[in-house]
């Protein structure tokens, strides 16, 4: 930008900019794809998490079904998928991240800059 | 008979003479990694926050390494060894609580603070009263961890280093070793935090990490290697050997246990499973000590490739104590295990040493692989204490001194010298109350830490990055609020008074039947955070858009 441009907006502080931000469609759409994805997923795997924790409460006996004659009951299996589960969400969630949300970041970043450097 | 025992006296000074000699080569490293880094720390920023420096891979190791304390490596094998199935609760909820962590917390935390957990909370409030209660908080927390710690690591020599009652070691008793193992962690883990900042705490977790996991990954092999690689059959003969059949494998011993003919009792007992699960999968996120560590990579991008190893090195960890505990269970037997200690503390060193027998040569592969496992366990206490310490000392020092006492005028070096004297102070004071409550029951005291940290840090945090009315009076309210109900709860609990395994068992004021506060004490957290925020009429719309463009953007990040 020109010099110009800088002094016909003189009175335009740090603030200011932050909430014109916050307020453009373009970060509407970062908050959305940041948030679209954190909110429900947090929901999933904490009903998940409960779900598993509320069974060892009060589901003994489903809990206690053995696999085949083998010692290894339904309590392990559903224990284990909490394993799976977590590393499965955080590997998605890079994956996610660094596809749809990392792009969006950065182009409000280098404007921000931008504006600050001018 | 005297053979046997002249051949067990051998091997346990054997065991006693290498733990001690690899105990202190762990020392003699970390001091001089913790010397090497105080060369390197000039700044603030180098002090609180290893200079940003980190890559996400190191720091994912140093956070395991902070995170998994003797708690999880001796408490969790004890807990499976001895009561089977409930221990792995434990496993699960310590694992997907690191979701909330890097799905809610991590990366917005690192683009929008600088040194401390109230960087965030007093990002767009009034410092002062803000401060103040984060930094009461993180020092509760992080006090209620370290006694814990320091209360078990003098628990643990006397067993580890096999004094039994009426001998002595090196001229000292049982009582003399225990109080002396306290104050030389105390005094290690001043010096670590004092001289090396950050920086020299960040290395000795990272080095904590891979002893650690290289030591657990080691027994799992051998456990497995017995029932060559059948995961049923060691399943089988832990069942077995325990006298309790498949009801060990099945949850229900330790937690939730259905009394027979008391309805009450057994409703409660189910109500506190509930309680302790909750605790656990909130309470990471809230932990000051885990927070900071978001501060020392460079970008929001590094602290979520951080947690992304963090995970992972944890989860696969958490699954090595599945083994050791029922290997434990299977190999050692628990009437073993609890003639050495009540609490089946000594179970994955116990096992260790039998495992050493049959794979490496009788007496002497016992003592050696006791030794490794028995340092690993001492050097997994340094190097939690460490990261405990410099959480509440930078608390101390950039909350309360710096922008409550000084309003933000102190100097850099004014903080950090403070922050080194906080340390310093710190330790002593921890010296001092684990001395007092050396032969208290307070292990306990972790899972209190877990349910403050959810009660009042958890709401505080995400009230403020996700929710633009929120503002002083409502961080002040869920901060105190949490914190308090849970510490009142805990108080008139049954872990605190009333029963045979209370702290104080000879009293009874107990009122509250729960032994876990966070069932009550979390919901109530949020909504003092909710109450305290509606009641004031204080917001700040334009702060408010300041932060949460930064935290998703990183745009003016330190």
């Amino acid at each position: 930008m020109s010099t110009e441009a800088r002094d016909t907006a003189p009175t335009e502080t740090p603030e200011d900019r932050y909430l014109a931000m916050q307020r453009s469609p373009e970060f509407g759409n970062l908050r959305k794809a940041f948030r679209g994805f954190v909110f429900p997923m947090t929901v999933a795997f904490f009903v998940w998490y409960a779900l598993y924790v509320i069974l060892s409460a009060y589901a003994r006996d489903f809990m206690s079904i053995r696999i085949g004659d083998s010692h290894i009951n339904v309590a392990l299996i559903f224990g284990l998928l909490q394993f799976v589960s977590t590393f499965l969400i955080a590997w998605f969630y890079s994956r996610y991240a660094s596809r749809k949300v990392d792009p969006l970041a950065d182009t409000i970043h280098a404007e921000l800059e931008e504006t600050r450097s001018e | 008979m005297s053979k046997l025992l002249a051949a067990e006296a051998a091997g346990g000074s054997t065991a006693r003479t290498l733990t001690i000699i690899l105990f202190l080569v762990f020392v003699a490293i970390t001091l001089a990694i913790t010397v090497w880094a105080s060369r390197q720390t000039k700044t603030a920023t180098d002090f609180y926050a290893g200079g940003r420096s980190f890559s996400g891979f190191q720091n994912g190791m140093a956070i395991g390494g902070d995170y998994m304390s003797a708690a999880s490596f001796l408490g969790i094998a004890g807990i499976i060894a001895l009561n089977g199935y409930d221990g792995f609760l434990y496993s699960i909820g310590f694992l997907v609580a690191w979701l909330v962590a890097l799905l809610l917390v991590a990366e917005l935390l690192r683009n929008s603070g600088r040194y401390t957990m109230a960087d965030v909370l007093a990002f767009r409030m009034r410092q002062r009263p803000v401060r103040t209660a984060a930094a009461v908080s993180t020092i509760t927390v992080s006090i209620f961890y370290l006694l814990a710690q320091m209360v078990g690591a003098g628990a643990l020599v006397a067993l580890l280093l096999g004094i039994k009652p009426g001998t002595t070691f090196m001229g000292m008793d049982a009582d003399a070793a225990k109080i002396a193992t306290i104050v030389l962690v105390g005094a290690l883990m001043i010096v670590y935090v004092t001289v090396g900042g950050m920086k020299g705490t960040t290395y000795v977790q990272i080095v904590k990490a891979f002893l650690l996991m290289t030591g657990a990954l080691l027994m799992t092999i051998l456990v497995l290697a017995v029932f060559r690689f059948n995961l049923s059959s060691l399943l089988g003969d832990a069942a077995q050997s325990s006298g309790k059949g498949e009801a060990f494998l099945e949850p229900g011993l330790r937690y939730g246990v259905e009394v027979a003919g008391n309805a009450t009792q057994t409703f409660y007992n189910k109500m506190d499973l509930l309680s302790l699960g909750i605790a656990l999968v909130l309470g990471t996120a809230g932990l000051p000590h885990i927070l900071i560590r978001f501060y020392t990579v460079p970008t929001a991008r590094a602290a979520r490739k951080s947690v992304l190893w963090a995970i992972g090195i944890i989860g696969t960890f958490y699954l090595f104590t599945l083994a050791l505990g029922f290997g434990a269970a299977a190999l050692v037997g628990s009437e073993a295990i609890t003639a050495q200690d009540r609490a089946g503390n000594t179970a994955a060193p116990q096992l260790a040493a039998e495992l050493g027998r049959r794979f490496f040569g009788g007496e002497i592969g016992s003592a050696t692989l006791l030794a490794i496992i028995a340092a690993v366990a001492f050097a997994t206490i340094l190097a939690v204490v460490a990261g405990l310490t410099l959480a509440s000392s930078s608390s101390l020092a950039h909350d309360f001194y710096a922008n409550v006492l000084k309003k933000g005028e102190a100097s850099e070096r004014q903080e950090v010298n403070v922050a080194r004297i906080s340390a310093l102070v710190i330790g002593a004071v921890s010296i001092l109350l684990s001395i007092f409550a050396q032969n208290l029951n307070v292990a306990f005291l972790v899972a209190l830490a877990f349910a403050v940290a959810a009660s009042g840090n958890l709401p505080a945090i995400l009230y403020s990055l996700f929710w633009k009315r929120f503002n002083t009076s409502g961080a002040v309210w869920a901060i105190y609020g949490g914190l308090i109900s849970a510490v009142v709860l805990v108080f008139f609990s049954p872990v605190v008074s009333g029963g045979a395994t209370s702290m104080f068992p000879d009293s009874d004021w107990q009122w509250f039947p729960l032994s876990n506060p966070g069932l009550i004490s979390i919901p109530f957290g949020f909504f003092c955070g909710w109450l305290g925020t509606v009641l004031s009429k204080e917001r700040d719309d334009a702060k408010y858009a300041e932060l949460e463009v930064r935290s998703l953007t990183g745009s003016g990040a330190h």
